[in-house]
């Protein structure tokens, strides 16, 4: 039967090609497949008929009606993601077919564009986190933190050992252990102080030996706080010869030193607020980014795009660099097997870099700062609540940080908060329930530019409100 | 000259002209008071000192720059693309415009499951249809692409014989045309990589595989039709093969649009298999990425997926995380889910015309290939007078030999004609390779066009070789230095090295 998305479907034109094949119909270019494992009856997708588009366009509503969306406040949800704007001219330009429909510039004569445009993501990064190279991207921010902790094994060689803060995204977390899980290396995750929110140097230093081939840790880490040992922990690593591997928020750079400047040796991160969307979780990009040093260089995973001149030498031109380090020439002795990436994500956050100039990225730094001063400044007044749960007053936090009431549960108060409009989480049990029990009824919370300063109120009153019901 | 592409002097968007900065997108100042107060607590060797080296422009500016970008850019919706084994076919719009909605955009992976029901219905929906194509019980969606997915399958081939005491399996067989993906995935996963010829038709080479099989196989990995495009005919020989040494077989599902509702890799004794949904699945391919790579696996081995998979149980999707034997999580949250809503209203609106897809591809396939071979200087390397699956591979050895114009040549000859080049030099066992790929989204005409071009450029090597190792002509940019480019000493990976070529021009 015929189907408009394939052209050639159609019985004339099908007509046509089986005469000139010579064959009396298809199925005789399938005889080499064995009758038993032919199909026999049709495979049961979809809906039992192929749907028009208005059918689709039905059902499809009507499935997705089931989920909620936070529109009006935004989600105060975080975790790693969080709700951000994405300007318009990113949205739409990503949707050009040019961008969107074209493949990996292997060609790279006939891809300038997306040549070009990853070259200025890879830039545009450098400069952000004060890199030399970054890569044209990985999947997303914990397959990146994955690729740099294998890439450190390989550039420390014959070292048994990575340390991973325990403030580090769980997920994360959880994603390099499977990425190293048949390496027969040890990951040690030293724990953090809840009183000081991160992990205390002095406890990093008893961890870090020789053995140790990286040092990794997260600013701001995943209780939103920003460490203000950071230059301890790079210190500790390169004193024990290790690397250190800093992955940070591009959103809270415009502000913070970035990694580049502390001496990391791998930075590491990912682009979801930059223009991305929440998307359930994905498709983000991650990249790794490192200084010009021969021996990173030379290990490092994924795509990258360089300048070069054409053959004539008159003009300026883009090209896939490096690419003897890849699978498809180096195959098993490759970097990385990595081979789709993320490009058009990294498309849409240069573009998204590039409107907002260091003027804008300055000022929303400053616009998600000064919202979680204001958050911190209200929440801490409000009796029974406990803000932020992990860390102090003195904390210095970025975007996220975490509440705990010490009346009524966390769930209930969250309960509520949905009932009115707000969504907060997630708990912090969900990731700490065994490991750290006096994390059980806590949260977090994060602001960004998109919530004004009703919904900011709005969220406090009905947390008030809650709390003085008594929980 | 029926192409010429758009050639724009368009700088980095660091040195795009302007008299003085440029009011940037708008952010609003409300809580500058407490920005102020923020940044005052800060300590100083925290903060940063000096600001990004980021230009400052107008919403204009942006636009056109990058649109310029784009006319110097080159996507399915502008012709072919019949890269070999990446699937190339048009992206339907209706899947970008429903993906694209805010329930699922502006979903935030940690809301609470009673809200997010939709978008688990999908994911499970999707995990049963992959189950379904591909023969096999359970599916995971969390890879965000096909190289993840090998790995995946690799890391659950290596648990798998660990759990029952069978460490010392720490090979994995691969053939020597399978995809650079498998033997790096296998290798990532701690395995040692063996690598196996294949027979003069195309086939695995079933001496060289006993020969290869021993007590330490873990597994083999394979694609089906292989990367010749030929459907491996011993499969089921294979497959009893490395069954009877313990070993699982793993599908790479890259070259799935091949057999596509007709054969399926389950039926066929394959234990695991990944596919790639940015190829057999229509989603589009960004400039290389994201793509979406599930995992699916027989039920044995369901408990070593990584977590979580999605559920149904009494009247609710549920995310389950309680998989006992599980090799971990790949990734962080639940997948690429994006790329995933577009593949079910791909499947949706297809239904059970999913084999028409792999009919039509392959039809194509034979038709281009019958007409190419005929041509001078071209040459079948394996499996002659055999028909083809989902693609095919030509050797310009004789044309290269005779007129000095190789498969590189000849690639950035059809770049001239507005057609994308195929895989080139791929697989390695085929010197002087095209390896090209129509997928069943190609008209006949535009099929017609492409044979037309190398029948072109053929003549055109033996009359004039010189010119057209001159080519491309028609795109934005000649022929780049690659030399150049992969210098230490003239390399510029980022703006900062950019000194190095601009003084030069």
């Amino acid at each position: 039967m015929p189907h408009y998305w394939v052209p050639n479907s159609s019985k004339e034109i099908l007509k046509y090609l089986i005469n000139e094949l010579n064959i009396e119909n298809i199925d005789e270019l399938f005889r080499d497949i064995p009758n038993e494992l032919r199909v026999k009856n049709n495979v049961n997708v979809g809906f039992g008929k192929p749907l028009t588009e208005y059918e689709v366009k039905r059902l499809f509503y009507r499935i997705v009606s089931k989920n909620r969306v936070y529109k009006d406040p935004p989600p105060f949800l975080g975790g790693g993601f969080c709700y951000h704007h994405v300007p318009s001219v990113v949205k739409y330009i990503i949707e050009r077919g040019e961008f969107l429909t074209s493949y990996t510039p292997y060609q790279a004569e006939i891809n300038q564009g997306v040549l070009q445009a990853l070259f200025e993501f890879q830039s545009l990064i450098a400069e952000l986190y004060d890199v030399d190279v970054v890569n044209a991207s990985m999947y997303n921010g914990s397959t990146a933190v994955a690729e740099a902790i294998r890439m450190a094994l390989r550039v420390k060689k014959g070292r048994s050992k990575v340390v991973v803060l325990g403030d580090s995204h769980p997920e994360v977390i959880e994603t390099v252990r499977t990425w190293v899980s048949t390496l027969g290396i040890k990951v040690i995750t030293p724990k953090f102080r809840i009183d000081k929110g991160f992990v205390d140097s002095e406890e990093l230093k008893n961890l870090v030996d020789r053995e140790v081939a990286a040092v990794y840790f997260e600013y701001p880490n995943f209780f939103g706080v920003v460490s203000n040992e950071i230059k301890d922990y790079v210190e500790i690593a390169h004193e024990a010869g290790a690397l250190a591997i800093a992955y940070s928020n591009p959103i809270a750079l415009p502000i913070l030193k970035p990694p580049g400047s502390f001496g990391v040796d791998i930075a590491v991160g990912d682009v979801q607020p930059l223009g991305i969307g929440l998307n359930f979780g994905g498709p983000t990009a991650g990249f790794i980014g490192i200084p010009y040093r021969r021996e990173l260089l030379r290990q490092l995973p994924g795509r990258l795009v360089g300048a070069t001149l054409t053959e004539d030498g008159k003009e300026i031109g883009y090209t896939l660099i490096l690419q003897t380090r890849e699978q498809h020439i180096r195959r098993e002795r490759a970097t990385s097997n990595i081979t789709t990436n993320s490009a058009l994500m990294a498309i849409a956050a240069a573009i998204y870099m590039s409107l907002l100039g260091r003027k804008g990225l300055r000022k929303l730094a400053e616009a998600i700062a000064g919202r979680t001063e204001y958050l911190i400044s209200r929440l801490s007044k409000v009796p029974n609540l406990n803000v932020p749960a992990v860390g102090s007053r003195d904390s210095i936090l970025f975007r996220e940080l975490t509440v705990g009431v010490t009346r009524g549960s966390i769930a209930k108060l969250r309960e509520y908060l949905r009932s009115k409009g707000y969504a907060i989480g997630p708990e912090l049990s969900r990731f700490y329930r065994d490991s750290e029990p006096k994390l059980s009824n806590c949260s977090l919370v994060c602001v960004t530019e998109a919530h004004s300063k009703e919904d900011i109120d709005g969220l406090i009153n009905s947390i008030k409100e809650f709390l003085s019901k008594g929980g | 000259m029926v192409f010429r592409q758009s050639k724009w002097m368009e700088p980095l968007v660091f040195e795009i002209p302007k008299r003085g900065d440029r009011e940037t997108f708008l952010i609003d100042e409300e809580f500058s008071e407490y920005s102020s107060t923020y940044l005052s607590k800060v300590p100083k060797e925290l903060l940063r000192n000096k600001d990004p080296n980021i230009p400052n422009l107008s919403e204009v500016d942006v636009v056109r720059h990058y649109t310029r970008l784009a006319h110097m850019s080159y996507g399915i919706d502008l012709g072919p693309v019949p890269l070999g084994s990446c699937t190339m076919k048009y992206n339907p719009r209706i899947c970008e415009e429903l993906a694209s909605v805010d329930e699922v955009t502006s979903l935030h992976p940690y809301q609470d499951e009673d809200e997010i029901q939709g978008i688990l219905e999908i994911m499970y929906l999707m995990q049963k249809w992959l189950a379904e194509l591909t023969g096999m019980d359970v599916c995971c969606l969390q890879p965000p692409a096909g190289a993840s997915g090998e790995f995946v399958g690799a890391l659950m081939i290596r648990k798998y014989h660990l759990d029952k005491g069978l460490g010392y399996k720490d090979e994995m067989i691969v053939p020597d045309n399978a995809h650079g993906s498998n033997p790096a995935s296998a290798a990532m996963a701690g395995f040692k990589v063996i690598t196996i010829p294949s027979s003069e038709d195309g086939n695995v080479d079933v001496d060289a595989l006993k020969a290869a099989l021993s007590d330490r196989t873990a597994g083999m990995m394979l694609t089906n039709p292989n990367t010749l495009g030929l459907f491996e005919e011993n499969i089921v020989e294979i497959a009893n093969l490395v069954h009877s040494k313990g070993a699982l077989l793993y599908y790479d599902g890259a070259n799935l649009n091949g057999m596509l509702g007709i054969a399926r890799p389950g039926d066929m004794g394959f234990d695991i298999v990944h596919l790639n949904l940015h190829k057999t699945f229509s989603t589009p391919h960004g400039g290389g990425g994201p793509g979406g790579g599930a995992v699916c696996v027989k039920e044995f081995l369901r408990d070593y997926l990584p977590v979580p998979i999605v559920e149904y149980r009494r009247g609710k999707y549920v995310l389950n995380y309680e998989l006992p034997k599980s090799i971990g999580r790949v990734s962080w949250y639940y997948g690429n889910v994006v790329p995933i809503v577009k593949a079910f209203i791909y499947l949706s609106m297809l239904g059970p015309l999913i084999s028409e897809v792999c009919k039509v591809a392959v039809l194509n396939t034979n038709y281009l290939m019958s007409k190419i071979i005929k041509l001078k200087g071209i040459d079948l390397t394996y499996g002659v007078g055999r028909w083809r699956k989902h693609e095919f591979v030509i050797s310009f050895e004789a044309l290269h030999r005779e007129t000095g114009v190789n498969a590189e040549d000849v690639a950035k000859a059809l770049l001239d004609e507005g057609i994308h080049a195929p895989t080139i030099y791929f697989p390695l066992i085929v010197p002087e390779a095209h390896m090209i790929e129509l997928t069943e989204t190609e008209p006949v005409e535009e099929i017609d066009r492409v044979l037309k071009a190398y029948e072109r450029i053929v003549k055109e090597a033996y009359k004039n070789p010189k010119s057209v190792k001159n080519r491309p002509r028609n795109t934005s940019v000649g022929r780049l230095d690659v030399f150049r480019a992969n210098h230490p000493r003239t390399l510029v990976p980022t703006y900062r090295f950019f000194n190095r070529i601009k003084n030069l021009k």
